[in-house]
């Protein structure tokens, strides 16, 4: 049995700390630049915190990684390498990186951390996992949410480095890593500034009838009716009008979480190294909730029992969850 | 940023003016106590606001007789209790029942979910918003029974009821 290792997120000091006492083995988090695919408004570490923050988990035996996993542009290299030198410096346990730069510089400046492949890099072939191993010394690699678990164990047979799946939170449809839709309509990259739809660029309205519009940079994606639950301001979670569609539908994505707390033991099966919880830019009541309740049932699988799970649909967006493609392509 | 045209301010308390500024009156001094308590206690609060802390903050619990206006600004901070007819422009709003909103402060409930649900409500600055949903969540314990705690036995009491009073 693969060892189902728990990779929480944390976007604060106090929320990593939450992550380690509710049974974390690994946090994962960054710093507050670009730097890291979650670089929101007041989310985030200084070094100061980090440094602070990886003693903690330390004391307590879990394990700190450093979301190094967006894309330098072009001739701006140096922030990356002094994050990653910053984190080399504080103990972190490993980096989690996208860019070939930054994962060539890390593994000739810093060998004796380990370096996890982002679902960033959209690495879904043995071919190209394989690429990153042999070139950079890659120890693990996240997969995209695209697999089926036949597909994953099949990879996992054909790559020399561990696998991590997500197994709860946010569930973008595009290709990690290549999703330009926000860059769009604000200018922001995504995969380079870090940030899918800036928070300066949402805006909210309540209207006359309870209905509430998002925007971004000006433009209406959603509007959802009184009764209705909502999503994240993101584009791929938008409802569109369209000549043949003049009431509007989804025209990539509805609001939806991924959960996939029944599938957990076929994905141990299938070899899988560590589950991934989304959501660095949720609160702590969310990171409480959710690692308690995958600790529980992680605990429960490894001990022989039937994994007892709480409902955490509360917590999804939309208010619905689904097991992606994990249980079958066609589930869209 | 500019709330959209059509927008409507909701308010579940019939808009009873006496009463309004009678409770303001009463709530007033507490305010001025706790903020300035979080404030010494939790400096670092004031820093992931960043550009924000000028930002005119209106929260409303739409089940209590008033609103509060917060300007989390270090060098001249702002928590007052305002009627409705008398709440300032606001760079950002956020709306929701006392209890969400208390849930919210002390990470009970997630903001998101509450958003997701329905429950709460945001207008005005997002970014605004944001950071200062990341500042309170970066805040260990419960600044509710803090602020309680200010005022000893009967401080727990009052939040022990109000906390009972909303979730029956
Ligand atoms: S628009 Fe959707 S798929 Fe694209 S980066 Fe944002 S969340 Fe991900």
């Amino acid at each position: 049995m693969s060892l189902a290792e728990l990779i929480c997120p944390a976007g604060t000091p106090a929320a990593l700390r939450t992550a380690v006492d509710a049974g974390a083995d690994a946090v994962y988090c960054g710093f507050q630049d670009a730097t890291n695919a979650r670089n929101f408004p007041g989310l985030n570490f200084t070094p100061d915190e980090m440094a602070a923050a990886v003693a903690y988990a330390h004391d307590k035996g879990t394990k700190v990684l450093l979301a190094l996993n967006t894309y330098p542009p072009a001739g701006k290299v140096d922030l990356w390498r002094q994050a990653a030198d910053a984190g080399a410096r504080i103990g972190v346990d490993a980096f989690i990186v996208a860019d070939m730069g930054v994962a060539d510089y890390i593994a000739r400046t810093h060998p004796d951390i380990r370096l996890h492949l982002s679902v960033q890099a959209a690495a879904s072939s043995p071919e190209a996992i394989r690429y990153y191993c042999d070139n950079f010394g890659v120890k693990r690699v996240v997969l995209p949410r695209i697999l089926t678990i036949p597909e994953i164990r099949e990879i996992r047979r054909e790559i020399p480095c561990e696998i991590e799946t997500f197994i709860f939170g946010n569930h973008g449809l595009m290709v990690e890593g290549r999703c330009s839709l926000t860059n769009y309509l604000t200018g922001q990259s995504t995969n380079m500034d870090g940030v899918c739809s800036p928070a300066s660029d949402v805006e909210y309205a309540r209207h006359a009838d309870g209905s509430m519009s998002s925007r971004l940079a000006g433009f209406t994606i959603d509007c959802f009716g009184a009764d209705e639950k909502a999503g994240y301001p993101t584009i791929c979670k938008g409802r569109y009008r369209a000549p043949h569609r003049p009431d509007g539908y989804y025209a990539f994505e509805e609001p939806i979480s991924l959960n996939l707390s029944r599938l957990l033991p076929e994905l141990i099966d299938a070899g899988v190294h560590a589950f991934k919880i989304e959501g660095r830019q949720r609160s702590k009541s969310y990171v409480r909730g959710v690692v308690s309740a995958f600790r529980q049932a992680v605990d429960d699988i490894r001990a022989g029992r039937q994994a007892n799970i709480a409902d955490l649909v509360a917590l999804t967006e939309g208010q619905k969850q689904t097991q992606g493609a994990f249980e079958t392509k066609k589930w869209r | 940023m500019t709330a959209h045209p059509d927008t409507v301010p909701r308010t579940a308390v019939p808009a009873r003016p006496v009463l309004a500024r009678l409770s303001c009156l009463i709530v007033q001094p507490v305010l001025t106590r706790v903020v300035r308590r979080i404030a010494a206690q939790h400096p670092t609060l004031f820093e992931r606001l960043g550009p924000h802390q000028g930002t005119d903050f209106v929260i409303d619990p739409v089940d209590l007789p008033f609103a509060l206006h917060l300007r989390p600004d270090p060098r001249a901070l702002v928590f007052r209790a305002v009627p409705r007819d008398a709440v300032p422009p606001a760079g950002a709003t956020i709306r929701g029942t006392f209890l969400l909103l208390l849930e919210l402060i002390d990470s009970e409930e997630d903001g998101d979910a509450a958003f997701f649900a329905r429950d709460l409500e945001v207008t005005g600055d997002t970014e605004a918003v944001v950071r200062l949903r990341n500042a309170l969540d970066d805040v260990d314990g419960s600044i509710a029974e803090d602020a309680a705690a200010m005022f000893g036995p009967p401080g727990r009491a009052i939040l022990a009821r109000l906390r009972r009073a909303y979730q029956t």
